[in-house]
């Protein structure tokens, strides 16, 4: 851990407790993600993984009883939803939501604004915006057609996924959360995916992966594995973990875990 | 069908309906001059009916939740006329185009030849005057075997009222086979400026011959404030294969009250994408009856309402289908924001024979604010069995996830607000094929949902 004790830590949760409609879902999660570390996130359904993910991007139907989230040192709970993105912060939803009437490219500029103004740069205007989404749209293997259709209204499942990867290489977030985007893609999008993720990751950024399947992390190396089971993180080891818990499944965990 | 009949006795009837019959008399008597004895006729038969009709009260089902009382209780005198002098300067801006296009003007229910053009117009088409083409000796065969045949004004009060008091408003003719570069523009101006309430029956006939392409906006704008009534009527007749863009932009005063009927027939193989678009009047009524009378034939019927303050609007929809193989896609999205009530009804029917019918129609309704409310009532009557008809509505406030969504991507909570109502309404903007029609109702829409957003804000 030498090195990764002399970089601080970009996101930490500590003892982190969560409920929704009054049912306690998380139930003291820690977790510290250091800048240029990968994390998955794996564990049965029902765990609380989608839960934790949108406490930190700050759904409004979730209620933190305890515990504590910084990121990069600043209280990431008191912030509203929006300034969590501005700061950085990117969760890929599980179930991305249809807006009708409005266009993707509007979407996509409008949000991509928004953060430009937080930044305190220059807002870009339609035609400079369609330049730097070109590449974008290449890496994810889409053409501009996508770009005139209402957000995600009539996507297909894998349409969605790809659409939220779309959206993270636009914003260039510090911190991805990316929860179960590999669920539902046939094998060539994963690996579109995939490579869109690998492609963006730097120094200087974070990635959380949530899955609960093996197939992407043969893509996409992480540096820790983390099982989540019962709104507790039970283990976390290397990416070793990853292969065990798909030879093994996730029973001789909760197992051990109720022993400990 | 009830027969031709005079008007009652003024003594059988109630105070209210003796003073609209009272006044038909004097009206008949002389502002009707020059009319043929066919529309004299027809007028007399209307009167007759409405005497018999009255106003309707909420007991019937059809105005379950909409009461016309403060109409039928405001004592409105028929409109001077085009005795108010506007200038080509006040029309512009109210213009949904501008100046640019075709457009034919009346002013509190009259024709007004000097705010009117005809540019851009192929000589073959009419596009002026409904009393002229009336006028008897000189006056349109067209317009009489059209007139007062499509709009069913013995079974609604206020078509049988407007059909009374039938004096002018809009003929537009366009021939086989003529494709209308630009939309023509009706354009109906209440001016508000006498002394006591006023009333207008403002009426359109639109006939698209064999094959013909056009758009038309039926716009009604108010140039003062002040309480007012336009009851309006408009058929519009859509030959075989004629292809037509219709558009219908209601932006009364908000004092003012606005009742109107539009009804239309389509032949074989036709088009109609007929938009509604409802912005203003405290009290507005618009009853829509369209029917597809020919195989083949192809309907968009396609409405947005913003409604704020106390406004009320009733949007009442029937489809016929009346022959086989024709599609109706019929699409009502309501914004109702701080006090204001929406209505739909959206009734189809499917005349038997009419197999292969294709149908659906959807209601959606946002209400902004807790104390805005919206009704919404399919009514599907089916007598035909190879059709495929679907239905669904929705009242609601704006989606938390989605609200979140955006959020989440960076939107302030004022912008994704805004952006998710403004996406509500584009959807039926989106619709709409015309594009200079389409984006001049967009920057519309887009004007009335920040002033909306600004006094909730305030
Ligand atoms: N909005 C919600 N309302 C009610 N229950 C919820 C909601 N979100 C999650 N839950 C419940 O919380 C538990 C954990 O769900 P989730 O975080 O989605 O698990 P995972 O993503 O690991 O499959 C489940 O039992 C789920 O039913
Ligand atoms: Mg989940």
């Amino acid at each position: 851990m030498g090195e990764r004790g002399r970089k601080h830590a970009m996101l930490e949760i500590k003892n982190l407790h969560a409920s929704v409609e009054g049912r306690e879902i998380l139930r003291g999660v820690d977790l510290t993600v250091r800048a240029g570390e990968v994390h998955a996130i794996m564990g049965p359904n029902g765990s609380g993984k989608s839960t934790l993910a949108q406490v930190l991007g700050g759904h409004p139907a979730y209620t933190v009883a305890e515990g504590s989230v910084l990121f990069e040192g600043k209280d990431l709970l008191a912030m509203k939803p929006e300034d969590r993105a501005r700061e950085g912060v990117f969760v890929a939803f599980q179930y991305p939501v249809a807006i009708r009437g409005i266009t993707n490219a509007y979407f996509l500029r409008s949000a991509v604004n928004a953060i430009r103004k937080h930044r305190g740069e220059e807002e870009l205007g339609p035609v400079e915006f369609m330049d730097r989404l070109e590449d974008k749209l290449r890496v994810i293997g889409w053409d501009s057609s996508y770009l005139s259709r209402p957000v995600n209204e009539g996507f297909s499942g894998g349409e969605k996924k790809r659409n939220e990867i779309l959206q993270m290489a636009v914003l260039e977030p510090k911190l991805a959360i990316l929860d179960e985007t590999d669920s539902g893609l046939d094998i060539d999008a994963l690996k579109t995916v995939a490579h869109t993720v690998d492609k963006l990751r730097r120094p200087d950024n974070a990635t959380v992966l949530v899955t609960h399947y093996y197939r992407i992390l043969t893509h996409i190396a992480p540096d820790f594995v983390h099982v989540l089971s019962d709104g507790r993180i039970v283990k976390s080891g290397g990416k070793d973990l990853a292969l065990e818990l798909e030879e093994k499944g996730y029973d001789w965990i909760r197992e051990g875990a109720a022993v400990a | 069908m009830t027969p031709l009949g005079k008007a009652p006795d003024v003594s059988d009837v109630p105070d209210v309906i003796n003073r609209y019959v009272a006044d038909f008399r004097a009206f008949a008597a002389n502002g009707a001059g020059g009319a043929p004895s066919w529309l004299k006729e027809i007028r007399e038969g209307a009167i007759a009916r409405f005497a018999q009709l009255g106003f309707p009260t909420t007991k019937q089902e059809a105005w379950r939740f909409t009461s016309v009382a403060p109409i039928a209780e405001t004592r409105f005198v028929r409109a001077p006329g085009s005795e108010v002098p506007v200038s080509e300067s006040q029309v512009a801006p109210l213009l949904l185009r501008g100046a640019a296009g075709p457009r034919a003007v009346f002013v509190d229910g009259r024709h007004a030849p000097a705010l009117s053009s005809r540019v851009g117009l192929p000589q073959a088409v009419e596009a002026g005057s409904l009393a002229a083409a009336l006028q008897a000796g000189g006056g349109s065969e067209l317009a009489r075997a059209h007139l007062a045949r499509h709009a069913t004004w013995r079974e609604s009060p206020f078509a049988a009222l407007n059909t009374a008091f039938l004096l002018d408003g809009a003929f537009v003719h366009i021939p086989a086979g003529i494709a209308l570069e630009q939309p023509l523009e009706l354009l109906f101006i209440s001016t508000g400026q006498s002394l006591g309430p006023t009333v207008t029956h403002p009426r359109s006939l639109v006939v698209v011959d064999r094959g013909a392409e056009a758009a038309v906006i039926e716009h009604y704008v108010s140039l003062a404030r002040g309480v007012y009534w336009t009851n309006a009527v408009a058929e519009v007749v859509v030959d075989d294969e004629a292809r037509v863009e219709y558009y219908r932009v209601q932006g009364e005063s908000r004092d003012a009250y606005h009742v109107a009927t539009t009804h239309s027939r389509q032949g074989r193989d036709s088009y109609l994408g007929l938009h509604v678009v409802t912005l203003g009047a405290a009290l507005a009524r618009h009853d829509v009856h369209t029917v597809l009378d020919g195989t083949g034939a192809e309907l968009i019927l396609n409405g947005l309402y913003l409604l704020g303050g106390t406004q009320h609007a009733d949007h009442h929809t029937l489809i016929e289908h009346a022959r086989p193989h024709c599609a109706s896609h019929e699409f009502f999205n309501g914004v109702l924001d701080e006090r204001a009530h929406g209505v739909f009804t959206g009734r189809i029917i499917v005349r038997p024979g009419a197999q292969r019918t294709d149908s659906k129609q959807t209601n959606n309704n946002l209400l902004l604010s807790t104390e805005a409310r919206a009704d919404s009532q399919p009514q599907l009557e089916i007598y035909a069995d190879d059709v495929k008809c679907t239905h669904g509505s929705t009242v609601g406030p704006l989606d938390q996830t989605a609200l979140y969504y955006l959020r989440s991507r960076g939107l302030s909570a004022e912008t994704a607000q805004s952006l998710l109502t403004y996406g509500f309404a584009a959807e039926i903007l989106g619709r709409m094929r015309r594009a200079e029609v389409r984006e001049r109702l967009d920057q519309v829409v887009r004007d009335r949902l920040e002033s909306g957003a600004a006094a909730r804000a305030a």
